[in-house]
């Protein structure tokens, strides 16, 4: 079955393609580079602290800010995180506890399904659960489809960091009498959630910079947020709103928040990744 | 438990609230709202085809870009790089998958656009004239720019499945094919790929569930024309970039329900894709144990 002739051109076609495959690498690596270098240089040029203290300047004028916008953010993924955080998290203890039946089967495929569902999408059934009966676009409606984006991560992260807490710690518990409920409490829970944490880490980095659900959900304002009740602006949804404007100087506030943004969203994610440091290579040992 | 079962009440009443939403665009084009390419809000005329035509088209030429760097990328990970560099790439194709997708598409509008009309359409406009797809005039936004976006957005999902899939096939698989004196290469393609075969499978079915459903980056530089580009230079819409620009600015009932029953093909496209992808990949980790 060798298909290729003699030792050294086999032992040279191996090489070439060893060479191929390293190129194809640094080309995936590649775009992160650009995107990164130019977000950094763009986004740095035109920082200023307008960007986080001033309310957007009226439409066409040069200055002005998006604090609002970072508020709203903020407001966001916190309603997010009060909806989603207990749903997932409890889920997650459910089908790791609980977990070996066709229910917590089924469960885990639909998580898995959730993940994949379009943003866009979550975005139309927040409009048609939300602002449809309210009869308006508001802060909860983005909350909302923040949320079910939410879900799934943190649920798989909780059911993995549970995972990982030793068997023998549940049965120790269980042999001093405690009951089952308590044990998952008071012994299982602590023990694992440095891992909770880090899934509500990813979460709030993976909804922070979402923008597609929020369009037609927190629709995106630019005033102050006057409630949850009503629309309000996101970052993500002003970056898009000003890199599509022909305004040169909408076009240098969109880098400066896209920095912001981008750095909190890959420093929660380095964070998470040096506190874990599971690389593949070591699980595979 | 009970939370269990939220979670598969969420997805059955998206699925119902999407069907209720799109019933009255459905009753009054049927199936021909698929097949129809006039997308006309003014008279009230709705078909859907020229967004389907740009996110299949756009999705299949990023994935044919995507499928191979991603799957080259993971097989130098997992079976050429040394660890620390196999991990380092790892990390950082993850790092890639976790920027927010406006953020692509604001690098995408304002570096690569203007790039790709300047360098790359315009000397291929003056050099090659009338060849079929490739005929201008150079925009800059348009499909080639959509397919680019979205190969870059498929790519980590690419290689953080094939990795984990090639990671999973065992240890003495490979050093049988090298002790029987075959070279890294051939014990790659001969020993590793046809093991983690359905699960590479998967992978790039899940990077075309992904790159369906992409919305951002993409409406902001495909160019947002509702018609059937014959050029990759020229604009062309996708499904979801037309629930994203226009659903705030649909005033009527029909109107809003066309684009709702969009957004519900889109949902179940995505999620068969989804489905027989977790399947392929669960293959691979059970044939693995």
């Amino acid at each position: 079955m060798t298909g290729g002739g003699s030792l050294a051109r086999r032992q040279k076609l191996s090489s070439v393609m060893s060479g191929t495959v390293a190129a194809a690498s640094g080309l995936t690596v590649l775009p992160l580079a650009l995107v990164l270098g130019y977000i950094v240089v763009n986004g740095a040029v035109g920082l200023n602290l307008d960007l986080i203290t001033h309310l957007p300047a009226p439409v066409g004028e040069a200055g002005g800010g998006m604090a609002n916008a970072f508020l709203g953010t903020l407001v966001l993924v916190a309603l997010a995180s009060a909806i989603a955080l207990p749903v997932g998290i409890l889920t997650g203890i459910y089908l790791s506890e609980f977990g070996q039946n066709a229910f917590a089967d089924t469960l885990r495929f639909l998580t898995d399904v959730l993940t994949g569902v379009p943003s866009i999408v979550i975005g139309i059934v927040a409009y048609t659960l939300v602002v449809i009966p309210m009869q308006s676009f508001s802060a909860l409606a983005g909350g909302v489809a923040l949320a079910i984006i939410m879900v799934p991560t943190v649920t798989r992260t909780t059911e993995e960091a549970l995972k990982r807490v030793p068997p023998t710690i549940r049965e120790a518990a269980l042999a001093l009498g405690l009951h089952h409920w308590k044990t998952i409490l008071l012994v299982v829970v602590p023990a694992g959630l440095g891992g909770i944490v880090t899934g509500v880490m990813l979460g709030i980095a993976r909804i922070a910079g979402e923008t597609a659900p929020l369009l037609f959900t927190a629709f995106g304002s630019r005033f102050w947020p006057t409630g949850l009740t009503g629309p309000i602006a996101a970052v993500p949804l002003q970056i898009f709103q000003y890199a599509i404007a022909p305004y040169q100087d909408w076009h240098r506030q969109a880098w400066a928040a896209a920095l912001l943004l981008m750095l909190l969203v890959l420093g929660l994610n380095l964070v998470v990744r040096l506190a874990t440091r599971t690389g593949f290579q070591r699980e595979q040992a | 438990m009970s939370f269990g079962l939220l979670l598969l009440l969420l997805i059955a009443v998206m699925l119902v609230e999407m069907v209720n939403e799109s019933a009255v665009s459905f009753s009054r084009f049927g199936l021909g709202f698929l097949t129809s390419s006039t997308w006309d809000p003014q008279q009230r005329v709705f078909g859907a085809l020229p967004f389907i035509y740009g996110t299949v088209v756009s999705s299949l030429i990023g994935l044919a870009i995507a499928a191979p760097v991603g799957m080259a990328a993971a097989i130098f990970i997992v079976e050429l790089a040394p660890p620390w560099l196999g991990n380092a790439v790892s990390a950082l194709v993850e790092l890639l998958a976790a920027i927010p997708s406006v953020l692509l598409g604001l690098w995408g509008i304002f570096v690569m656009v203007p790039f790709l009309r300047a360098r790359v359409e315009q000397p291929i406009i003056e050099r090659l004239p009338n060849v079929p797809f490739l005929a201008g005039p150079a925009y800059g936004v348009g499909l080639l720019a959509g397919c680019l976006i979205l190969a870059v957005m498929v790519i980590p999902t690419i290689v953080a499945i094939s990795r984990d899939v090639m990671a999973v096939v065992p240890k003495d698989q490979r050093e049988a094919m090298l002790a029987l004196g075959a070279t890294r290469w051939e014990a790659t393609t001969w020993a590793v790929l046809p093991y983690a075969r359905s699960g590479i499978l998967g992978a790039v079915v899940l990077g075309l569930g992904r790159a369906l459903g992409e919305t951002m980056a993409v409406t902001m530089v495909i160019g947002n024309r509702s018609e059937i580009p014959a050029s990759l230079f020229q604009p062309a819409y996708t499904m979801a970039s037309v629930i994203a620009n226009e659903f705030t600015e649909a005033t009527y009932e029909l109107y809003i329900s066309a684009l709702i029953e969009i957004g519900l093909v889109l949902f179940l496209v995505t999620t068969a894709l989804n489905a027989a992808a977790r399947l392929l990949v669960w293959r691979t980790a059970r044939a693995a144990r």
